[in-house]
């Protein structure tokens, strides 16, 4: 996928360059659920922010009320400074939104949804035309233009949602769960366009269920849990957080007698060793160690994704003090 | 932001959307009113004779021509505005800063594109099988955009208010079609008993369809500007509730 997009100068009323600001946010649905109690989030103009939780924590919740799809209980939510509740237009046509379920009429060709789109924004027929083309190429769906959209397939409709996401050329990209079902390949291509998109000064928020895609994209991140922000901090800071990662050592065979003193280790089989890495003990100690022992290490990998492992504790935690209560 | 964009964005869109599939949408009036000309004017109608001063056939002609417009109006906006719910494509414009009322006049205007589209098609047909004249065309053009309006409204809060296929097609079946029916377009309401016609006057249908035969033949069972009236009030009325429905969010927003 290439990349070439023209973004216009942001005109704002934000304070401190927020591209959003939410404060005590709550929904309660009708029936009592409570999705979202009280949460509080800023997100930096130039960002690149992750939205983590699992299933219904109230990431979609938190998203619909962004965007006006969902009525919030109580609480403010400023876009790049303009209130929702006194300026809901002015902040909409900051924000380009990514849905998690296809939300485009399968029955019109591409060109049309794009068209259409663009027309919402006040966007004349003729730049949207220009601009339809370019997204289309740029995410390889132009030889589909005049295709109905119930014809793609299900990675060309997620990159269909992103181009008509792109169509009035928003400040604030959301995008929830844009990966979802799409093949590593175009899932990459996908992380690339966002990155570039990035540079040239968009601001990103993604959800995804996919740890690995958080860590590589996203500078910053929350994560929600129970309708609470549970955690949100720097990428890097969260990481740091980590005491300990597992490694899986592929080891030339036959050994069964390898000792690594205070490391933490297990042979799984007689050529796998898995070993505990705890600060501030580093890998160059266990080659070493390994060397003296004459074991050959053939290969090596993280036993789990870096993230995953905090993601999987912060949310064990929460449940744990829930159930403390 | 350029309304006007939006909203000729969104006519566009339902004016695409009917005529791509114009076999369903423009066909089918067409052939229902062929038959109701061959029963109702040629077969049955040369047995009744003259009403209000005018053979059978051509007293029914603004009738039928305005029920292919009412339901026509309604059932284009109720079946596109449920669908673009059902696809959750009505989301497109819910995110958008789009002002509820280019929602509205967006949705009605493609209705009444179809209804009088059809409209002028059902006048064409007819033509095959009775001579039309024209009393005051000023007033066809106002009744027929008057009434395409009121209906494509009724349609668009029918599909506000709906869940599933079934409940858009329960307005027109139990309502609509019985409303048209008793609403003269098929005789003179003074042929009625003086209590059944005093009914028949709370029925907005009766209005319309007169006023429409008045536009056509100059005969009327009912004040021309009183059914001018009850159409504006019905159309202010249908209005100012879609836009408190849309605003609020019901059917559309959790």
């Amino acid at each position: 996928m290439t990349n070439a997009l023209n973004t216009n100068a942001i005109e704002t009323h934000a304070s401190e360059n927020y591209a959003l600001e939410i404060n005590t946010l709550e929904k309660t649905y009708k029936g009592g659920f409570q999705a979202l109690k009280g949460i509080d989030l800023t997100v930096k103009q130039g960002d690149f922010f992750a939205l983590l939780g699992p299933n219904g924590a109230g990431k979609s919740t938190t998203i619909g009320v962004i965007t006006s799809l969902v009525n919030k209980s109580a609480g403010k939510v400023k876009v790049f400074g303009y209130d929702i509740d006194t300026d809901l237009e002015k902040a909409k046509s900051f924000i380009g939104l990514v849905p998690q379920e296809f939300n485009f009429n399968q029955f019109e060709p591409l060109m049309n949804i794009l068209v259409n789109q663009a027309g919402y924004y006040g966007v004349t027929r003729k730049v949207a035309i220009e601009r339809a083309e370019k997204y289309l190429k740029q995410l390889e769906l132009w030889d589909k233009r005049n295709a109905p959209a119930r014809e793609l397939s299900g990675g060309m409709k997620r990159r269909l949602m992103i181009a008509r996401a792109l169509m009035h050329e928003p400040q604030m990209l959301i995008l929830d769960e844009p990966t979802a079902g799409v093949d590593i390949e175009i899932r990459r291509g996908m992380w690339d366009f966002l990155r570039e998109l990035n540079k040239q000064g968009i601001t990103i928020i993604l959800t995804t269920h996919y740890l690995e895609e958080a860590e590589t994209l996203c500078r910053n991140i929350a994560i929600i849990d129970g309708g609470e922000i549970v955690e949100n901090t720097s990428m890097k800071g969260l990481l740091a957080q980590l005491d300990g990662e597992t490694f899986v050592l592929d080891l030339s065979p036959h050994h069964n007698d390898i000792t690594l003193d205070d490391i933490s280790s297990r042979m799984i089989d007689d050529h796998t060793l898995e070993i505990d890495l705890q600060k501030p003990q580093n890998l160059n100690t266990v080659f070493e160690k390994l060397s003296a022992q004459h074991v050959e290490v053939l290969s090596m990998r993280n036993k789990s994704n870096r993230l995953e492992a905090l993601f999987v504790n912060l949310i064990e935690h929460n449940v744990s003090r829930k159930k403390a209560k | 932001m350029n309304n006007s964009i939006a909203l000729k964005s969104i006519l566009n869109k339902e004016i695409h959307r009917f005529m791509r599939i114009w076999v369903q949408t423009l066909v089918p009036p067409a052939i229902t009113i062929s038959l109701y000309f061959v029963i109702f004017g040629s077969l049955i109608g040369s047995r009744i004779g003259e009403m209000g001063g005018f053979d059978y056939m051509s007293f029914i002609v603004p009738g039928l021509i305005m029920m292919s417009v009412i339901t026509n109006s309604y059932s284009n906006v109720a079946s596109s505005f449920f669908s673009a719910k059902w696809q959750r494509n009505v989301e497109e414009m819910l995110v958008a800063p789009v002002p509820n009322w280019v929602i509205v006049a967006g949705y009605v205007g493609g209705g009444m594109a179809r209804g009088m589209l059809v409209g002028l098609i059902v006048t064409l047909v007819s033509l095959f099988f009775v001579d039309i004249q024209i009393h005051n065309v000023w007033v066809i053009i106002t009744t027929v955009s008057l009434t395409s309006a009121t209906f494509a409204l009724g349609g668009l809060i029918n599909a506000i208010f709906a869940r599933s296929f079934d409940d858009i097609s329960i307005i027109p079946t139990f309502i609509l079609t019985p409303l048209t029916y008793l609403g003269g377009v098929f005789y003179s309401i003074t042929l009625l008993p003086e209590f059944w016609q005093g009914v028949s006057q709370i029925n907005p249908i009766v209005y319309m369809v007169n006023a429409f035969r008045y536009g056509f033949l100059g005969i009327s069972d009912v004040n021309i500007m009183t059914a001018f009236a009850v159409i504006g009030f019905f159309i202010i009325t249908l209005f100012t509730l879609a836009m408190v429905l849309i605003s609020k969010g019901i059917g559309l927003r959790s």
